[in-house]
């Protein structure tokens, strides 16, 4: 968390008061809440009233996927059909499958191409002939496990000729690449405080004003009744503050992240030979804090190990509730094989990485594939016995 | 010593991780998840597969200071132990799965993964001791406190897992010294109850989960002469000894219970008879590993041998022979012993060093 985010946070904990109540100390925190309301849509690039504060990104694309879905369905009961695309964060990928499963709709899954961008062709050929039979459009504004940031505003071009609206979580977007919710054409937009600096426990669903969304919780009607709940002036506050501060500072972390990450891919090129990065190169395409490798016949579990013993927090893939490392779909989606899945790590460069951070990682990485893949078929015999 | 300690998520793991850091290792905490479909919560008296219990044993690593880690052994656990388990009881044999998994999962996956990533030993929550002699060897011996005793589901490991193995629990006198000592050390599972059903029979119904895994197939139940007293669902979830849930009818002649004398899942008929055909005086034993590096030669050694977890051990000698290339353990029982179902552990003692395991074979030679 960002400093300035940090001591913003704890100073408004100790302000008493509700934002929805009517008397003085209530009206002193509502305006800490639209105050923040104002700064962090203004970071974003949106109006005040289009910002539906959260918990966080994950309720945000909760709120977007089934609300929009809903609204749209019950406009009109033909729009049965998501369309998503196979890489979207569990966030974004499982309410649309739950949608299905329960709700009589129809995800779409877009393929991508080896890179991890989604296939636009395949798109257009989905509008083209289901336009009045979908609901709506959700694909991530950068993919957070190989960093490739999506062709948003091709993709927005396609839906608003048929007047489709397009969900994007822009979770890992925000603060890293530039993000204008205005200029991108979108309908909704999730974001996270703690992928930009903020407190965890805060995010937000920026929502154009002419959208009808259907509540997923009822309450006090608080956030144009679309999110009931007390309001978390303190958390709002301290989001607001790291995201003007994200933002302001993007064009200079964005250069300094890249140079550390061009560094950190050379250099595991150059001590590793066979390992390949996924995802696009650095650049425009990439998000400049994201480093992700395949270690061919390395099994990542055994590479976290050794790694973490070493004092190096890296991740493959995501967990699952139990704490057990699952294959990535992200991957798979790219085409890799179950083998190389398996095989992956990813290094997450952030505004308190260093350079001394990467010599450190590179003192212990060669050695640490070398371990992991020794011992690759203790661990995933079917993969690499 | 960099030590590996499994944690279930129960008290006795815990506890033995906690004393294994105490001894001055470097502790490593694992937590084997062996299904993938994971109950939200601990039910009834299953041991270690719900989330509830990872999450029990994430919060005593925590309290100890030791990283944590979960592995998926899953495929392995099913490959190994379950289907050994449906197997063993399509061929009319009894098997004990917690033998199986020690010796498959504990004590070689899991090992050998210890191994590979630089650790000296793996420390379980096991109820049995190591004694190391003079000349370095080291014995399995059982418990100190007898009622909690493992050693029999541990005797299949073999001397080489065992150079490796670490039972920090084998010399406390009893399990509310352990429930106190993780009270001491404030580990919220002091209070956990224990586990005693099968981890992967969801709610202890062994006759149900076979049924479900390989079908119905009815067939007859006969008496000693062949004459059919009754029906049976399925052959294979019958065992050898067994009493109740045989659903005959008609008393016998002689008016005394009757019991499972032979499961012949080839012809899938069930054979009762009167108790007296149950009795067994010698024991016939497969897939023989030897512990202790003294192993009866060709004449018979004295020992102590048993067939059930907890049950009674039977003074007998023990002769190895070869059959057919294989080896064999011919125990000879001082007094006999009753409904001895093939797939059975048999482990024979000296004392309370074990010598040696096997299964009990189907046919005596």
């Amino acid at each position: 968390m960002l400093e300035r985010a940090r001591t913003a946070y704890f100073e408004e904990l100790a302000r008493v008061g509700n934002p929805s109540a009517l008397h003085k100390s209530g009206r002193l925190a509502r305006s800490v809440v639209e105050d923040a309301r104002e700064r962090m849509a203004r970071a974003l690039g949106a109006h005040p009233t289009e910002l539906i504060w959260t918990s966080g990104g994950t309720e945000a694309d909760n709120i977007a996927l089934k609300g929009l879905y809903w609204a749209r369905h019950s406009a009109d009961p033909r729009r049965t059909r998501i369309v998503t695309t196979a890489i979207e964060h569990h966030a974004g990928l499982d309410p649309a499958h739950w949608l299905e499963a329960e709700h009589g709709a129809t995800a779409v899954v877009l393929p991508v191409d080896r890179e991890g961008r989604v296939d636009i062709a395949a798109l257009r050929a989905e509008v083209a002939e289901n336009f009045d039979h979908i609901a709506l459009i959700s694909v991530m504004w950068a993919n957070n496990e190989v960093g490739a940031i999506q062709p948003i505003h091709e993709i927005v071009n396609i839906a608003t000729e048929h007047g489709i609206p397009v969900h994007a979580d822009a979770v890992q977007a925000v603060g890293h690449v530039p993000v204008d919710f205005k200029a991108s054409g979108l309908a909704t937009m999730a974001v996270s405080a703690h992928k930009f600096g903020g407190p965890v426990g805060v995010g937000a669903l920026v929502a154009r004003r002419d959208l009808t969304i259907t509540p997923l919780t009822h309450g006090g009607g608080q956030e144009r009744k679309i999110r009931s709940g007390t309001l978390n002036a303190a958390g709002f506050h301290a989001a607001a503050v790291a995201a003007e501060q994200a933002v302001a500072e993007l064009a200079d972390e964005a250069e300094r992240l890249g140079a550390l990450q061009r560094d950190l891919i050379r250099r595991i090129g150059e001590a590793i030979p066979d390992a390949r990065l996924s995802g696009p190169q650095p650049g425009p395409e990439r998000l400049p804090g994201n480093v992700h490798f395949i270690f061919p016949g390395c099994a990542a579990e055994a590479l976290m190990f050794v790694l973490d013993s070493h004092g190096v927090e890296a991740s493959n893939g995501s967990a699952c509730t139990a704490g057990v490392a699952q294959a990535s779909h992200v991957l798979m989606a790219m085409g890799r094989s179950e083998r190389d899945a398996a095989s992956t790590m990813r290094f997450s460069l952030g505004h308190t990485t260093v350079p001394e951070d990467i010599d450190a990682l590179m003192a212990v990485l060669p050695e640490a594939v070398e371990r992991a893949r020794k011992v690759a078929g203790t661990f995933q015999q079917e993969v690499f016995g | 010593m960099k030590v590996l300690a499994a944690l279930s998520g129960g008290v006795d793991s815990a506890v033995a991780a906690a004393r294994a850091v105490d001894a001055g290792h470097d502790v490593v905490g694992v937590h084997m998840a062996l299904s993938r479909n994971r109950d939200e919560f601990r039910s009834g008296s299953r041991g270690c597969c719900s989330l509830e219990d990872s999450n029990d044993a994430r919060r005593a690593a925590d309290i100890l200071g030791i990283p944590y880690y979960v592995w998926d052994l899953s495929d392995e656990f099913h490959d190994t132990v379950v289907k050994d388990f449906l197997s063993e009881y399509s061929q009319g044999r009894t098997p004990n799965p917690c033998v199986r998994c020690n010796e498959h999962i504990k004590f070689d996956t899991l090992l050998e993964r210890a191994d590979a990533l630089g650790f000296d030993a793996v420390a379980t929550g096991h109820y049995a001791r190591i004694d190391i002699r003079d000349d370095g060897i080291r014995e399995l011996h059982r418990a100190a406190d007898p009622a909690k005793d493992q050693s029999y589901v541990l005797a299949v490991m073999g001397p080489d897992k065992l150079a490796r193995a670490m039972f920090p629990l084998g010399e406390i006198a009893s399990k509310s010294e352990v429930r106190a000592e993780a009270a001491a050390r404030g580990l919220g599972v002091s209070n956990k109850p224990d586990s005693y059903d099968i981890c992967f029979v969801a709610d202890g119904d062994t006759k149900g989960f076979l049924e479900r895994a390989l079908g119905e197939a009815p067939g007859d139940i006969v008496d000693e002469t062949g004459a059919k007293v009754g029906e049976h669902s399925g052959a294979y979830s019958y065992t050898v000894g067994q009493r109740k849930g045989l659903g005959i009818g008609r008393p016998a002649a002689d008016g005394k219970p009757r019991y499972v004398t032979d499961v012949r899942t080839e012809s899938n008929v069930i054979v009762v008879g009167p108790e007296t055909l149950l009795t067994v005086y010698t024991l016939t034993g497969e897939d023989v590993v030897w512990m202790a590096p003294d192993a009866p030669a060709a004449e018979p050694t004295r020992c102590l041998a048993q067939v059930r977890a907890h049950g009674e051990a039977i003074p007998a000698s023990v002769t190895r022979t070869v059959v057919d290339g294989a080896e064999r353990m011919i125990v000879e029982l001082d007094q006999p012993m009753r409904g001895v179902a093939a797939g059975q552990s048999l482990v024979v003692y000296d004392g309370t060093r074990v010598l040696g395991q096997a299964t009990v074979a189907k046919r005596l030679l």
